[in-house]
C-alpha cells in the first residue's frame, strides 16, 4: 500500500521506544559532550529532520559509526545507519583536504608504494608530524601505518599459476591495508587456505571498499566504489562460482551492510557469498577439513573483537579458530571500542577523545599481559599497538603461524 | 556450530542459567537481541521466599554481593514495596518508618531523579525532609548537553569524584539521620557506595532513577564477564529467527547474523522475556511467541487483554508461553523434549510488583537442574 511507503521510515526508526540503552554504550558520548548521543542524533533527531531538514545537527560528524548503539538496541533500530544516512542526505559542508587525503586510502597507497622506504621514514619524523598537524590538522601524536614497497596484488599475480592448481578456489577481497601496508597478512591467508586445499584468486579489479569515504562526507565517490566492487564480486560469484573471502571486518561490514543500507547499492544476489575468512575456514573445518598445528606453539592470546565484527556477530568464528590451536591460552577482552574508528582518531580534533575512549581497553590489555593481541581490524591494530606497545595480529596470521608449514 | 546448550535471551534468567551450565562443564552459547531488562533492574528481588544460598553464591562468584533482609524498599516516587533480597547497596528496611529526618540530595541539572515526589512520600510516613541540590563543577561537561545528562553519564564521573560528594554532604548535614541519594554510584568502581556510607555520619539510602539503571548495568556487566571467564559464548546483538524441530526435539536455530550457519545444541533454553523484550509479540488477533511458535495463554476476546485504566492490573501481563510442570515448552499441546522456558516469557510477572527478577532466577535454576540431571 502506498500509504505505508510514506509512513514507515527506513532503518527501523519507528521501533525506538526511547529506552535510552544505546546512550549507555556510545563510546563518544562518554568523552565528548558536543556529541548529542545516539538517541538524539538517531531516532529522536530523525523525527525532526523528517519535518524540516533545518533540524540537521552538524555535531553528527562526531559519530564514529562504530555501531555499538545498534548492537545494544533491544528493538533492532539501526541507530548508526540513521545518523550516517542523515549526514549523507543533509550535510552540505565540503570535505576538507585533510579528510580527502585520509579517506583516499587506495590513492595514497598507489602514490606511496614506489617510495615506501622514503615515505615510511618521512612520516616517522617529528618535523613531518608537526607540519601535518599544523597544516592538515592530522594529530602529531599519531603513528602512521607503514607502506610496503611491493603490493599484495603483484605478489599474488606472480603466484597465480600455483594457486590455480588447487582443487578448490576462492576470491579474496584484500582491501587497501593488505595491498599497500601489510601484504604479509594476505600471504598468511594464502598459506592457511592452501593448507586446506584451497587456492586464492584476485577479484578482476577491486577498489577501496569506501568506508572512509562515507564517514568523511564523500558518499558519491563511495557509491562509485561500491558499484564497481559489487560488479567485480558478482563476476567472481556468478561467473566463476567463487566465495569471496576477506580479512578486514570493516571492509566486510561495508560491502555487506553499508552498500545497500547507506549507499543504495543492491548486493542481495552476492551478499551471502562475501564472508570473513575466519568464518569460511571454520565452516570448512566443521565439514571435515583439517589443519595440522605445530606442537611447539605456545601463546597467550587476548582477543579484541572489533566494533564492526561485533555488529556482524562473527567474532565467534575468530574465537573458535584460535581456541582450536593447541598451546593457546585464550582470553576474550571486554567488549569495548579502541577509539580509532578508521580515520576518526587521526584527526587533531578527535585525538584526545579517541585515546580516552580506548583507555579502558588499553588498561585491560596491560593487566592481562598477553603475548599477542588478536584483532580482525587494521585500524584497531594501529591504535592498540601505538597505545599499549603490544603486538596485534589478525587471527589469520596467528593461524598461519600456528600451522605446520 | 554445535554447543551443549543454547540459551536465547541474555538477561538475568539467561545469564544465571548460562553461568550455572558453563560452571558444570557445559559449552554454552547465549544469543541476545541487544541489551536486556537488567538495564531497568531495581536492584532487589521481591519473590524469593527463603534465604537463597545458591543464588547468593552464584552472584558472589561474579563479584556481586547480595543481602537477605525481608522488609520494604523505598521506590523512586516515594512509595514502598516489599522485598526480601537485594544488591548490597540497595537498602531494605523493616518498616517504611526508616528515618527520623532525611536530607534528599540531587545534582543540578539532573532531571531523572524525583526529589519532590520522594519528599512527599516520606512526609506521609511522618519523616520530615529537605532537598539539597549540589552544583558540582565536575558535572559541567555533562550539563552542556542537558538531554544527555543521564544516570550512566553521571555515574562515570562519580566513580572519580565521589569524595567531593561526601564532603559537600557533610558540610550540609544538619540534624538529619538519613541521606537519600540517586543510584548513580559504583558503575565501574564497586567500592564507591560503601565508601560513601563510611564517609557520611548518617544512614545512606540509594534510590532508583529513570533508566538506564546503574546497579542493573553493573550487574549485567559482572554476570556477563563471569560467564565469559567460564568460557561461555555470548552472541550480543544477534536474533534467533526460527528453529528446526523434528519429532518434538529442537535440533538447531537460525539467527539473523549467522544466516545459513545453523546453531545446534542438545538442549535449548528460551529466556527472551515478555512484550518489552519481544519474547512475546502481539497483533490485532493473537499473542504469539516468534521463534518457535509455542503455545501462548491469552484470552480470545481482544477487548479483555487490557484494562482501560492505565494504572490498573493489566491482564496481558499474565499471558505467557505454556509449559508442562518441568518447564518444557508446549507446541500444539505437546512438550518439546529439549526446550525449557524460563523468566518473564512464562507470564505472570508484574513489573510494578518487581516479580520478574525472582522468577528469572528460580526458573533458571529449575531448568539447569533438569539439563544437568
Amino acid at each position: 500500500m502506498k500509504l505505508q511507503e510514506y509512513t514507515i521510515s527506513k532503518h527501523n526508526f519507528e521501533e525506538c521506544m526511547k529506552c535510552t540503552v544505546c546512550t549507555a554504550y556510545c563510546p563518544v558520548l562518554q568523552v565528548n559532550p558536543m556529541y548529542p548521543g545516539p538517541k538524539q542524533a538517531g531516532p529522536d533527531g530523525e523525527r525532526l529532520r523528517l519535518k524540516d531538514p533545518y533540524f540537521f545537527n552538524y555535531a553528527l560528524k562526531y559519530c564514529m559509526n562504530c555501531k555499538r548503539c545498534e548492537v545494544a538496541c533491544p528493538s533492532d533500530v539501526n541507530v548508526a545507519d540513521l545518523i550516517q544516512a542523515a549526514r549523507i542526505r543533509y550535510d552540505r559542508s565540503k570535505p576538507k583536504l585533510r579528510d580527502r587525503i585520509l579517506a583516499s586510502t587506495d590513492f595514497m597507497g598507489t602514490l606511496a608504494r614506489p617510495f615506501a622506504p622514503v615515505v615510511n621514514g618521512v612520516t616517522r619524523l617529528g618535523v613531518t608530524k608537526s607540519v601535518m598537524d599544523a597544516t592538515l590538522k592530522i594529530d602529531h601524536r599519531r603513528s602512521f601505518p607503514k607502506y610496503s614497497s611491493r603490493s599484495f596484488e603483484s605478489w599474488l599475480r606472480r603466484h597465480a599459476k600455483e594457486q590455480a592448481a588447487f582443487p578448490e578456489q576462492v576470491a579474496y577481497f584484500h582491501g587497501c591495508y593488505v595491498n599497500y601496508n601489510n601484504p604479509g597478512l594476505g600471504r598468511d591467508l594464502v598459506k592457511v587456505l592452501n593448507a586446506l586445499g584451497v587456492g586464492v584468486q584476485l577479484l578482476e579489479k577491486e577498489k577501496c571498499c569506501g568506508i572512509a569515504l562515507i564517514t568523511n562526507g564523500m558518499s558519491d565517490k563511495a557509491t562509485r566504489h561500491a558499484t564497481h566492487n559489487i560488479d567485480a564480486i558478482r563476476k567472481a560469484v556468478t561467473d566463476r562460482g567463487l566465495t569471496v573471502v576477506t580479512t578486514s571486518s570493516s571492509c566486510t561490514l561495508t560491502i555487506r551492510e553499508e552498500y545497500p543500507n547507506l549507499l543504495g547499492v543492491d548486493n542481495a544476489d552476492v551478499r551471502d557469498s562475501v564472508l570473513m575468512a575466519t568464518r569460511y575456514i571454520f565452516e570448512r573445518l566443521e565439514k571435515g577439513a583439517t589443519l595440522r598445528f605445530r606442537t611447539d606453539y605456545h601463546k597467550k592470546i587476548a582477543y579484541h573483537t572489533p566494533c564492526h565484527m561485533e555488529r556482524m556477530g562473527w567474532g565467534v568464528f575468530s574465537e573458535k579458530l584460535m581456541r582450536m590451536i593447541p598451546g593457546v591460552e585464550f582470553i576474550q577482552l571486554d567488549s569495548a571500542c579502541c577509539g580509532i574508528a578508521g580515520t576518526y582518531g587521526f584527526k587533531k580534533e578527535n585525538y584526545e577523545a579517541s585515546q580516552a575512549i580506548g583507555a579502558p581497553l588499553f588498561e585491560q590489555i596491560r593487566a592481562v599481559n598477553p603475548d599477542i593481541v588478536a584483532c580482525d581490524c587494521e585500524t584497531c591494530k594501529w591504535q592498540i599497538e601505538m597505545s599499549t606497545g603490544y603486538t596485534v595480529e589478525n587471527p589469520i596470521s596467528i593461524l598461519a603461524d600456528a600451522i605446520e608449514s | 556450530m554445535k554447543f551443549d546448550t543454547i540459551i536465547i535471551g541474555g538477561g538475568l534468567a539467561g545469564l544465571v542459567s548460562g553461568i550455572s551450565l558453563q560452571k558444570a562443564g557445559q559449552d554454552v552459547a547465549i544469543i541476545s537481541t541487544g541489551q536486556n531488562a537488567l538495564h531497568f533492574f531495581s536492584g532487589s528481588f521481591e519473590s524469593v521466599e527463603e534465604p537463597p544460598q545458591r543464588m547468593a553464591d552464584l552472584f558472589s562468584e561474579a563479584g556481586i554481593r547480595l543481602q537477605y533482609r525481608p522488609g520494604v524498599r523505598l521506590m523512586p516516587l516515594g512509595t514502598f514495596r516489599p522485598a526480601t533480597l537485594s544488591l548490597d547497596d540497595i537498602n531494605l528496611f523493616p518498616t517504611p518508618r526508616f528515618a527520623k529526618k532525611a536530607m534528599i540530595v540531587n545534582f543540578t541539572g539532573y532531571h531523572d531523579f524525583f526529589t519532590d515526589f520522594l519528599a512527599e512520600g516520606l512526609e506521609k510516613q511522618g519523616i520530615p525532609c529537605r532537598v539539597q541540590l549540589l552544583q558540582l563543577p565536575e558535572l559541567d561537561v555533562i550539563r552542556q548537553s542537558p538531554s544527555e545528562m543521564r544516570s550512566v553519564q553521571i555515574a562515570r564521573t562519580m566513580d572519580r569524584i565521589w569524595e567531593k560528594v561526601v564532603q559537600e554532604i557533610r558540610v550540609r548535614l544538619d540534624d538529619e539521620d538519613t541521606v537519600i541519594l540517586p543510584q548513580v554510584f559504583g558503575l565501574q568502581d564497586l567500592s564507591v557506595p560503601g565508601r560513601i556510607r563510611q564517609g557520611i555520619p548518617a544512614q545512606i539510602v540509594f534510590v532508583g532513577t529513570l533508566p538506564p539503571s546503574v546497579p542493573g548495568i553493573r550487574t549485567q556487566m559482572l554476570l556477563k564477564r563471569r560467564y565469559e571467564i567460564l568460557g561461555g559464548t555470548y552472541l550480543m546483538g544477534d536474533e534467533a529467527l526460527k528453529a528446526h524441530i523434528h519429532d518434538g526435539v529442537v535440533h538447531s536455530i537460525v539467527t539473523r547474523n549467522l544466516d545459513s550457519h545453523y546453531l545446534e545444541a542438545d538442549n535449548f533454553i528460551l529466556a527472551t522475556g515478555g512484550f518489552f523484550s519481544k519474547g512475546l509479540k502481539s497483533n490485532p488477533f493473537r499473542i504469539y511467541e516468534p521463534v518457535f511458535g509455542l503455545d501462548v495463554t491469552f484470552a480470545e476476546d481482544r477487548n479483555t487483554w487490557y484494562s482501560p485504566d492505565f494504572s490498573a492490573d493489566q491482564p496481558y501481563m499474565d499471558y505467557g508461553v505454556k509449559t508442562d510442570a518441568s518447564l518444557h515448552a508446549l507446541q500444539d499441546g505437546k512438550p518439546l523434549k529439549n526446550l525449557y522456558v524460563i523468566g518473564s516469557i512464562l507470564g505472570g510477572t508484574h513489573p510494578e510488583f518487581g516479580t520478574a527478577a525472582g522468577l528469572a532466577v528460580r526458573s533458571a535454576f529449575a531448568a539447569v537442574d533438569q539439563i544437568l540431571s
